[in-house]
């Protein structure tokens, strides 16, 4: 016991300056979504009326709703996309055609990825502008993309699609090399399809990775913040209106701090239960 | 194994289209951000420029003053590379060698902190920041994303460190060498490759970072890249040449890390992959 007990000064930097960033910080969200405070003066004690406010409120309602919209976009539909493309490049491409080839496809799928998500955003308002935009232009159509109420979350979905969908692809072709190759040969040898051994070996071995992509790309979605501030602002409407930026909005141009605190506690703790059922559900699968 | 045949080629041609599609986004960017606007206004977006006109590119670098908030970004994202890459081997050395009590907590607690939504720290953080003197100040940023980044390199290399050889340490510990110096002769050069691939990905992640840079750095003197091209967006003099050009230049730093970097980063992107 008393080996170990000399590290604990290494520790100390890092636990002091957590302590200040990050634990007293939320401790101090959580108890300001108890208050109705404007930023300036005394926070006055409210209770649970943030809360309650929440409740009823359909603006909150409906920016988790566009949440799970924007998990079906950025968690969901890259995985699986991710796991055909990964599949494809791994066992096809990159035998019939070479290493390189796949290689570049995949940096290719890759390169959105690199972006500063708010730059993301900033080139896909311009490609998507109603009058001079590319997308309109390239296909002879005159749609607002972005500024029609029913438009505007399928098009900051398909643009998050864009986006993400080359972290899978990487992550599982990475994976793809710790499959043992003679599981692929034996089931070619007794005559398996290819979305056969696709579907019975490729996605079983590549279960750890299909756990931590969704994992990671769920959480990113339900953070989501630069692309709807650059792209919609939450708009038009509540069409596109998130969590994280409904509660900035309450935050730094509402002045309701109280309630912008509720609904960044709310995020919170929707986030760390996702976490842990994720977590759980990949302990039981093992 | 037979040659290509047509089905190969049909399979290795839709994931070329898809490629296409991917990059067509950057190809378009590029093209129109050096077109004269009234190039642009004749031959649309599509139309090859009919010269090379850099004049859109310059005038918005002078407008933002681009090399500054280049500057910025690269100060902050770099201090935070290396001192969140300072604590978290100081951490992981105690957590992953010297093993103190507590240590799953410890990890758990600094997990929670790198998973909670940065809306949850924002006002208290603004708040402390204006009290302190360090609101819109490329400090508050370094401190913040220190602690946040360095909260995930804890996780990761302590899982590392843990699997750091015993013998190696007890042999330095008999030749006299203390524990800060096996920490700095022997665990830091042997954990170089990881601490290369952490550093890196800080200083991106950092890069990218907008919803807190976009709260704290309100001046034009401290923005950060993706912050002053985010809030510039729709801008009234922003007209389509000087958008693609700004878009451009947001992408340009972006993929040239990417490049510089690739070699470690492929081999680290699994490493992101625990985030």
């Amino acid at each position: 016991m008393t080996r170990t007990k000399g590290y604990w000064w290494y520790l100390a930097p890092s636990l002091v300056l957590f302590l200040a960033v990050i634990v007293v910080p939320f401790l101090m969200n959580v108890a300001t979504s108890f208050t109705r405070w404007t930023g300036v003066g005394t926070p006055r004690w409210a209770g649970l009326d943030n809360y309650a406010r929440l409740l009823d409120d359909e603006r909150f309602w409906q920016s988790f709703q566009h949440n799970v919209g924007l998990i079906v976009a950025m968690a969901i539909v890259p995985t699986a996309l991710g796991l055909v493309l990964a599949a494809a490049l791994f066992d096809c491409i990159g035998r019939w055609f070479g290493a390189r080839t796949a290689a570049a496809l995949r940096a290719m799928y890759y390169l959105p990825q690199v972006l500063p998500v708010a730059v993301a955003g900033v080139v896909w308002g311009w490609m998507l502008h109603p009058s001079y935009g590319a997308v309109n232009q390239a296909f002879g159509l005159r749609l607002d993309w972005l500024g029609d109420p029913d438009l505007a979350l399928a098009t900051v979905m398909a643009v998050m699609v864009w986006f993400q969908l080359g972290y899978p692809v990487v992550i599982f072709m990475a994976g793809l090399q710790r499959v043992d190759p003679a599981l692929h040969e034996a089931a070619e040898i007794d005559g398996a399809s290819w979305w056969r051994r696709f579907w019975h070996i490729t996605i079983p071995q590549i279960r750890p990775e299909t756990f931590v992509v969704l994992l990671t790309c769920t959480i990113a979605a339900l953070k989501v913040f630069g692309p709807i501030f650059v792209l919609t602002r939450g708009g038009p409407g509540n069409a596109t209106m998130v969590p994280s930026y409904f509660s900035y909005l309450n935050f730094f141009q509402k002045s309701n701090v109280g309630y912008g605190s509720a609904i960044a506690t709310v995020l919170a703790v929707v986030i760390i239960v996702v976490t842990f059922l994720f977590l759980r559900v990949q302990e039981r699968a093992r | 194994m037979r040659a290509a045949g047509p089905g190969r080629w049909a399979v290795l041609a839709s994931l070329a289209v898809l490629a296409v599609a991917m990059v067509f986004p950057f190809a378009v960017v590029a093209l129109n951000a050096v077109k004269s606007p009234a190039d642009y206004s004749s031959g649309g977006p599509l139309s090859l420029p009919d010269q090379i006109h850099l004049q859109g590119i310059v005038d918005f670098w002078n407008r933002v003053d681009f090399g500054e908030k280049l500057w910025n970004s690269f100060v902050i994202s770099a201090s935070v590379a290396l001192l969140a890459v300072v604590l978290s081997v100081l951490n992981a050395y105690a957590l992953g060698v010297g093993r103190v009590r507590g240590r799953l907590w410890i990890l758990v607690l600094f997990l929670v902190g790198n998973t909670l939504p940065q809306e949850a720290l924002a006002y208290p953080l603004y708040y402390l920041a204006k009290e302190v003197g360090l609101y819109d100040t490329r400090l508050s940023m370094i401190i913040v994303f220190t602690v946040i980044q360095a909260a995930f390199g804890t996780y990761l290399l302590s899982a590392v460190l843990g699997q750091f050889p015993k013998e190696i340490l007890e042999a330095a510990s008999i030749d006299g060498a203390g524990r800060f110096r096996a920490l700095w002769q022997i665990v830091v050069p042997i954990s170089r490759p990881t601490l290369n691939v952490l550093v890196i990905f800080f200083f991106i992640w950092t890069w990218n970072e907008f919803f807190l840079p976009l709260v704290f750095l309100i001046s034009n003197e401290t923005q950060t890249v993706p912050v002053a091209l985010g809030v510039l967006q729709g801008e009234k003099y922003m007209d389509a040449t000087m958008s693609s050009a700004s878009a451009l230049l947001g992408i340009v730093p972006a993929v040239a890390f990417f490049l510089i970097f690739q070699r470690t980063l492929t081999r680290g992107v699994t490493v992101g992959a625990v985030k």
